[in-house]
């Protein structure tokens, strides 16, 4: 890969985006630049094709008119006589619009509680002193140390006991509020000043007004990460449900768009149009939220 | 502060702690104890030591599912730990349309493995487009039997891994190179280090802790695959089930009709064992490197 020579090649010249430098008006200079430049572009357009190429060639797929070929050398990246039919075939094979309101309840759901519940834990454990703090914050580490993966089968057994197996609140409840929300939302309110909460407290606000008039506004980047992610993580999420929903009635859309795949059609158009119907909304809202996304995932980095 | 009442912090706690309780902690301590039983799905079951552990040490599938996920760890952990990092170096620089190419490098991360898992069964199908390519570039002349064949079911598997990773562990990369002070490698640049030693020589050792972070990470997510292998085989993890992951023998034996809780249990912990192993692993190795 001629990747690992080049993408180094000028690091220099890198690291404070906010800070531009002056070009150096040197020509031979110059000239090596520009020709950095070109072999960056290129290398960044194939890790785009390799990234970006099998969602696009499923969309041109889902686009193919049934006579179209979808198999064979070489292959026709381009669909000669697009349709939708498909899309149509898949509303009809599968209730995929309700499979799609199960999965946005449920992803929803996850955003809501995480933020609400994941808040008021996190403000507790930062800014109050009693005694059992650490007790806490190590139950909330343990969840974040136990693979879900580990306790999934006594998991199940607990749902089924509760009648909550083939419900959606099963699928939503275990993960209502994780240990890293509850992490997150501590090492935000963590950072706020102390003064702005005192003079608070001298104009005589309780603990509860604190928390919703002071903290948790001064915390809504860290609102919008938790939002964000535990969304995009119910959405995307597939043993849980695969294990817990047996009915297809009560299906999410990762769920139900499995049944596509075999029970259902071997065509591989309706597949693709399938998937495209599954992932698209995911896609928008996240070009959409996309600041917001490589901000949050910056911070909890650094943070550690 | 203020005179506070002691149930105060408990009452903001208290929503958070019951989900972690009730859906983590006790769960995991009923695997504890059903890994003592022979309890099955329906329920019931008498103790029975460490009977199920024993029986582990004997059973085939899951010394396969064992040898499987370590050689999904052994491949993809290093591809994960280096890749990514390329491509936060190429994309680190502040040129024009450079939000666009990050953000769409990061799709994939967002599309849902059951979605990543269709495409990439309809990539690698015998008749699919990587085969396409590879036919027509002479590299092979029959299709390389990516679905139906376990080895290489699990090498589509490991490949689909890494593309879906990519972006994320790009994110983690481009922000640890952020906080490189640019004031060493203009440093090292006067000294007359070309950019090939800079980057060996003041950006990696800079960059350990963020590798470590991203090989444990890497490491941790790979004790745990299962839906690369279920969604590219259907179901099946391939021929005779011969692609088969640990978790993937963990859902097969405990869940479903006649399933076994309490062997499956044993096997949960195994697994809850192997990702604390691998998370003190390499914590130890980065003490010690850095010791050395």
């Amino acid at each position: 890969m001629n990747a690992t020579t080049a993408a180094p090649a000028r690091p220099a010249e890198t690291g404070a985006p906010t800070a531009p430098r002056p070009v150096p008006a040197r020509p031979r200079r110059s000239r090596r630049a520009l020709a950095a430049l070109v072999v960056r572009y290129v290398l960044l357009v194939a890790v785009l094709l390799v990234t970006v190429g099998p969602f696009l060639w499923q969309l041109s797929t889902s686009l193919k008119g049934t006579g179209e070929r979808v198999f064979g050398y070489p292959p026709q990246l381009l669909p000669r006589h697009p349709t939708l039919s498909h899309y149509a075939d898949v509303v009809d094979t599968i209730p995929v619009f309700r499979y799609g309101l199960n999965s946005l309840l449920v992803a929803t759901g996850s955003a809501l509680s995480n933020c609400l519940l994941g808040s008021l834990a996190g403000y507790a454990l930062a800014r109050m002193k009693f005694r059992g703090r650490a007790l806490a914050v190590g139950i909330f580490l343990a969840t974040m140390i136990i693979p879900f993966e580990s306790i999934m089968v006594s998991e199940f057994l607990m749902m089924r006991s509760l009648h909550l197996n083939n419900t959606l609140l099963g699928v939503a409840l275990p993960t209502a509020v994780t240990g890293l929300s509850v992490l997150l939302f501590r090492n935000a309110f963590r950072s706020l000043p102390r003064e702005v909460e005192e003079a608070a407290v001298l104009d005589g606000a309780g603990e509860w007004q604190r928390f919703v008039r002071i903290a948790l506004p001064s915390v809504r980047g860290t609102v919008s990460v938790v939002a964000i992610f535990s969304f995009v993580f119910s959405w995307d999420d597939f043993l849980w449900p695969l294990i817990v929903l047996s009915d297809p009635a009560h299906c999410t859309l990762t769920v139900g768009i499995q049944y596509l795949s075999g029970t259902f059609t071997n065509d591989q158009r309706v597949i693709a149009a399938g998937t495209m119907i599954a992932v698209v909304p995911l896609l928008v809202l996240f070009f959409c939220l996309q600041r917001f996304f490589f901000r949050g995932v910056g911070e909890g980095a650094v943070k550690g | 502060m203020t005179g506070r009442r002691w149930y105060v912090p408990w009452l903001f706690l208290a929503p958070a702690l019951a989900v972690a309780i009730t859906f983590f902690i006790v769960p995991f301590g009923n695997t504890a104890v059903l890994s003592l039983t022979d309890a099955s799905t329906l329920g019931g079951g008498h103790f029975t030591g460490l009977d199920n552990f024993r029986r582990l040490a004997h059973d085939d599938q899951f010394w396969l599912s064992l040898r499987n996920t370590a050689l999904y760890l052994v491949i993809v952990v290093p591809l994960v730990v280096t890749l990514p990092l390329l491509v936060a170096l190429l994309v680190q620089r502040r040129i024009a349309g450079i939000g666009f190419f990050r953000a769409v490098y990061y799709s994939p991360v967002v599309a849902s493995m059951v979605v990543a898992g269709l495409i990439w069964s309809w990539l690698l199908s015998s008749d699919g487009m990587v085969n396409s390519l590879l036919r027509g570039l002479h590299v092979v002349t029959e299709p390389i039997p990516f679905l139906t064949d376990a080895h290489w079911l699990l090498a589509g598997a490991m490949a689909m891994t890494v593309w879906k990773g990519l972006g994320y562990y790009m994110v983690i990369y481009l922000a640890a190179l952020a906080n490189v002070p640019r004031s060493l490698l203009e440093a090292a640049e006067v000294d007359g280090a070309g950019a090939v030693r800079r980057f060996w020589h003041v950006t990696v050792p800079l960059l350990r802790p963020t590798m470590i972070l991203v090989a444990t990470l890497a490491a941790i997510a790979c004790a745990k695959v299962f839906a690369e292998v279920y969604t590219l085989s259907g179901g099946s993890a391939g021929p005779g089930g011969e692609a088969r992951t640990l978790v993937y023998t963990i859902r097969e034996t405990g869940l479903g009709l006649g399933g076994e809780a309490g062997y499956a249990s044993a096997m949960s912990l195994a697994l809850f064992v192997a990702t604390l192993g691998l998370s003190v692993l390499v914590t130890r190795l980065n003490s010690r490197e850095e010791q050395a």
